[in-house]
Order: C-alpha cells, then sequence, then structure tokens
C-alpha cells in the first residue's frame, strides 16, 4: 500500500509498506478515504516528541471503509463506512470506565502517562498511523463510530480530532454565561474551541495567533475578537486592559510545545530541548486569566520538564484542567450540533492533497502557505473508487 | 442602519433577561447573541459530555473484561512504570541497530527520570541517519528536497526560497574561500 513515512525532522514521503494485517481477535483493517494532517502532527515532523522511528506513518485523523474485521469483532461489520476516533483504547479499563478513553491503560506499554494514539510516536504505543491506504484498528467494536448516512465525510474526519478537542477545551475552561475566554492558537483546534465557547454562553471570545491569514479566517468563522500578538508588547496587560483589570474567566491553551512569541522559550525548549518546547502560550495562560479564573490546555507538550510559572496560579487561586481528548465522549452531542447547524466543520477545510504528494502537503502547512487551516489527505484507493462510483451514475 | 442595531440590542435584552451584561462586559455593547449559530446550546451543563470529567458507570457497549493478549512477535519495549506487555500495542518499526540498543537502554529508566526521553531523543536522530543508510543500501538515493516539499515552497514561497538559496549560496561561498585560503598557505 501507499503511506507517509517519516524519515526524519522536516523529511516525510510517500512509500510502498507492506498491508497491515489482523494481530488480535479485535482488529480491524480499514481503507482510508480521507486522512487529514493536525497541528500536533507538526511536532512529530520537527522531530521533537521522543520516540519517532524512521519508517513511522503519521496519520491519527482519519475516516475509511471497513475492510476486515478480527474474529473477535461482533458488532463492526466489513463495508460499514467508520470516523475512528485518534485514541486507541479498550472500553473495559480503569480509566475507560470512567469515560477518559484519551488515558487507556491497556493500548500503550511504553509510557504510562499517555494512552495509545494512532501514528504518534512509540511513545503514544507505536501504532502506525493513517495516512496512508490501510491502517489497523485494534478494539474495533469499541472505537470506530459509524458514520451516520446525512454527515458530510469531511465533518467526519474533524470529528476524529480537531472538533472534540476543541470542544473539550472549551468544556474543561468550565465557562459560565457572559464570561470572557480567550483562546490562544488560532489552528484548527483553537478555531473550535472558540465555536464551542460560544455554545457554552460565553459573552466574550478573543482569538490571539501572529499569523494574520488564520486570525482572519477565525474572526469570520467564529465570530470572535482577535489579537495578534506580534502587535502587543504584554500580552497579560493587553488582556488585563481589554478587562477592566480584572483579566480573561477563561483562557485555553490551544498551541502547545512550539508556540512563538518569546525568545527563550523557543531557545530553551524547540531549539536546544531544555525543556519540552516552548510554553509562551500557558505562560499567557495563567498571567492573563482573572484570579479565581480557569486555565484549559489542550496544546500538545512533551514529557518532560517545562518552565510553567506555577507559583502565579496558585496566587491567583487557578484551576487547570487539561487532557488528551477522550474523543468518543463528545461524539453523540457533537454530531447533533452539525446535524442542528449550530457548527459546520468542514468549512476549515483549505486544501485537498494527494497521498503521494505528502511532502508538499505538510510542508505548507507547517509553513503555514498558502493560507492553510486545514489539510485533508486523499489515498490513491480512494480517488479510483470515487472515479468508479462516478462511472457507475453514469 | 441605527434604528436597525437599536432594535437588536432591545430585543436582545428582553430575549435573555440579562440586562448586566453589558455591565460585565467592561462598558463594551453586548454580544448580538442571535448572530451566533447555536450560542448557549450547551450553557446547561448537563449538556456537556465531559461534565463532570469522571464518570460512572461506563457508557459504553463494551465488555468489562480484560481484552485478549495479543500475540508479540517483535521486541516491545516496556515501560518500568507500567511494568506488564499491555493486552494491545503497536508492533511496526521495532527497536533495531545502535538507535535500538540507545532505546533499550532508555528503558531501563523511568518516564520520571529525564535520562530516559533524552535518550530517546538521541536515539531519533541516530535513527535519521540509519534511515538513511537503510535507503542507500536498497539502492534508494532519497530525494531529501523533495521530502522537505520543496516543490511546495517553489510554489508559494518563491520569495522565501530565493533568500534561502541566496544564504546557503554565500555561506558555501565563504566557507570555500575560507578553506582555500587555507590551502593555499
Ligand atoms: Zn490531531
Ligand atoms: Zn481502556
Amino acid at each position: 500500500m501507499l503511506a507517509m513515512n517519516y524519515r526524519g525532522p522536516y523529511r516525510v514521503r510517500a512509500d510502498h509498506k507492506p498491508d497491515p494485517v489482523i494481530e488480535h481477535p479485535g482488529d480491524a483493517i480499514v481503507r482510508v478515504t480521507r486522512s487529514c494532517i493536525c497541528g500536533s502532527d507538526l511536532h512529530l515532523y520537527h522531530g521533537l516528541v521522543p520516540d519517532t522511528r524512521v519508517g513511522t506513518t503519521f496519520g491519527h485523523e482519519f475516516v475509511g471503509i471497513v475492510e476486515e474485521v478480527g474474529s473477535g469483532v461482533t458488532k463492526l461489520k466489513v463495508g460499514d463506512h467508520v470516523l475512528v476516533p485518534f485514541n486507541v483504547f479498550c472500553g473495559s479499563c480503569f480509566f475507560c470506565q470512567r469515560e477518559l478513553y484519551g488515558n487507556c491503560h491497556n493500548t500503550n506499554p511504553q509510557a504510562s502517562a499517555v494512552g495509545g494514539i494512532y501514528g504518534y510516536s512509540h511513545t503514544a504505543g507505536g501504532y502506525d498511523g493513517g495516512q496512508a491506504e490501510f491502517v489497523r484498528v485494534p478494539m474495533a467494536d469499541v472505537g470506530p463510530t459509524v458514520i451516520p448516512a446525512d454527515l458530510h465525510e469531511d465533518d467526519a474526519v474533524l470529528l476524529t480530532d480537531a472538533l472534540p478537542t476543541g470542544y473539550q477545551a472549551a468544556e474543561m475552561g468550565d465557562i459560565a454565561e457572559g464570561d470572557t475566554v480567550v483562546v490562544f492558537g488560532a489552528g484548527p483546534v483553537g478555531i473550535f474551541a472558540a465555536k464551542s465557547a460560544w455554545l457554552m454562553g460565553a459573552g466574550r471570545v478573543i482569538v490571539v495567533d501572529h499569523v494574520e491569514y488564520r486570525l482572519d479566517f477565525v474572526r469570520r468563522y467564529a465570530q470572535c475578537e482577535v489579537i495578534n500578538f506580534r502587535e502587543v508588547d504584554d500580552m497579560a496587560l493587553h488582556i488585563k486592559k481589554m478587562t477592566d483589570w480584572l483579566g480573561a474567566d477563561v483562557c485555553i491553551d490551544a498551541v502547545g510545545c512550539e508556540a512563538a512569541g518569546n525568545a527563550m522559550q523557543t531557545i530553551a525548549g524547540p531549539y536546544t530541548m531544555l525543556q519540552a518546547g516552548s510554553a509562551t502560550a500557558l505562560h499567557w495562560c495563567i498571567n492573563s486569566v482573572r484570579k479565581g479564573g480557569n486555565v484549559s490546555i489542550v496544546g500538545v507538550y512533551g514529557p518532560t520538564f517545562n518552565a510553567v510559572p506555577i507559583g502565579n496560579a496558585l496566587n491567583k487561586g487557578l484551576t487547570l484542567r487539561m487532557n488528551q481528548a477522550s474523543v468518543k465522549r463528545h461524539l453523540p452531542r457533537l454530531i447533533e450540533h452539525i446535524q442542528a447547524g449550530r457548527i459546520d466543520p468542514k468549512q476549515i477545510i483549505t486544501h485537498r492533497v494527494p497521498l503521494e504528494e505528502v511532502a508538499d502537503a505538510y510542508h505548507i502547512f507547517s509553513s503555514k502557505l498558502d493560507n492553510c487551516i486545514k489539510t485533508v489527505l486523499i489515498p490513491p484507493s480512494a480517488r479510483q473508487t470515487r472515479a468508479v462510483a462516478a462511472t457507475a451514475l453514469n | 442602519m441605527s434604528h436597525h442595531t437599536h432594535e437588536h440590542g432591545h430585543d436582545h435584552e428582553h430575549g435573555h433577561g440579562r440586562n448586566d451584561l453589558a455591565v460585565f462586559q467592561h462598558g463594551r455593547p453586548p454580544v448580538d447573541r442571535s448572530a451566533i449559530q447555536g450560542w448557549g446550546a450547551d450553557l446547561d451543563r448537563k449538556n456537556r459530555p465531559a461534565y463532570p470529567m469522571e464518570r460512572m458507570p461506563q457508557r459504553l457497549d463494551a465488555p468489562l473484561t480484560q481484552p485478549d493478549q495479543q500475540p508479540q512477535h517483535v521486541e516491545v519495549l516496556v515501560s518500568p512504570e507500567r511494568p506488564h506487555m499491555t493486552p494491545l500495542f503497536g508492533s511496526p518499526q521495532p527497536p533495531s541497530g545502535l538507535s535500538g540498543m540507545l532505546r533499550r537502554a532508555a528503558f531501563r529508566s523511568t518516564e520520571n527520570d529525564v535520562r530516559h526521553w533524552l535518550l530517546l531523543l538521541l536515539a531519533d536522530r541516530v535513527n535519521v541517519v540509519e534511515g538513511l543508510a537503510e535507503d542507500l543500501a536498497r539502492g534508494h538515493v532519497p530525494n531529501i528536497f523533495a521530502e522537505m516539499g520543496i516543490k511546495a515552497e517553489w510554489e508559494h514561497n518563491r520569495v522565501g526560497l530565493a533568500k534561502k538559496v541566496a544564504v546557503a549560496a554565500a555561506v558555501a561561498g565563504v566557507g570555500y574561500y575560507l578553506l582555500k585560503r587555507r590551502s593555499e598557505r
């Protein structure tokens, strides 16, 4: 099959690799029809996530058609059209029972802090991802969700990570009616967090980034105020000025370990790896939120040390909540929102790229070229199927 | 136009019965909620799937038994903080070569120990060189520029690319000049 192949920092290509096989009775093999490149894939692409092995296929956001199922699979059938949450999870361990699917204890022998994630390094279980023609999907009765007939495939693929993660970010902010919410990061997750903040009754939503086209997009798509931090001397001061010197009620970090905007953080983080990425966005969250406010973190950070102003958080009496999104838990409600027209996720897709051109797709997204917000990769086999279907219709 | 705006604000105040919003918003005009699709649909916390954060019993229609053990055909490294092989695991790219030795060494320390992560990052860098060697051994000369997306750079950032090429050429030129001077001495 054709699959994305990681060769080292900033180097990927589309390669022929062996097809995945059933390795466990609960497995399915899914033929991918669409996969996305996620902002968090860039941390892997840049070589910042430990134990990212050469030869790995990335891709934790994908939808497809069930091609084969293992002997233990009872509910999912060959031919089902499914969206697959980015978490690999069992549904039955201590954490899954508490609906913490992002924290499953049964799918990753290589680290205790993180559950299994498709195509997200061996630190996240060593599973190959969906930027390929086929992918192995463990616990096929538990993870995948059959896509409702009236749901667009492009909406479905955004339900595998970006939208639920943005939604959970807003939810962890515990937004009350009229709250002022500041979202750091205008990538897909930040955009969806801003949108979700309105659903939860925010009175004011402000999004911070430094890429002008992304700010334009989020202003239009999520009707929020925007701040370009390149035009601001001091972020916390600026937010306080905007909020009668109180600070925001809720701050959301949708950036993670590659934040721009602070040279010291960049040197200590991505450049020298003295800390697990630059925690600039997190600093801004803690220092811009009001006393007693909530900080919600969904930006991905590495597993090692980060300089975090925990003293400020203590003195201000903040509540900090953070996690990988437990996607499956959010799906019923989010599908309702899409069906009711409250949110139209597919609008954020700006690029559709054949899987063969994966190297260019990564470069465009990583370098923020061509006004890129979200890229969908389409494998050659999916294109052929569509061509056949189109011929059959004629 | 101004009449329309006024009517809107009026409507809004009555619609939600929150006259204090404007005050709360630091003197700013209240947000026109009717213009925001789905505003407040999840204001009621009962609608929020994760609230509260943990809940019992499980909602998934999944068996509460431990999944069967996946057969193991390749070497899988195991965290000392989670010392049993999990029922499920990923099997591609087993540790191999020098990077594999470094990874095995890394897994002798826990996730709590920074050496674990630093060794893994070192192994990743070694692995890149191994990847290049492996490509060459298979008779495949990797097109590194293509792998880095030079086509996209050419299409969408020609000025930036020209700058990078100019800088690279200047660095190479200076390097060549210095080397030449040294060899002439
Ligand atoms: Zn993602
Ligand atoms: Zn589990």
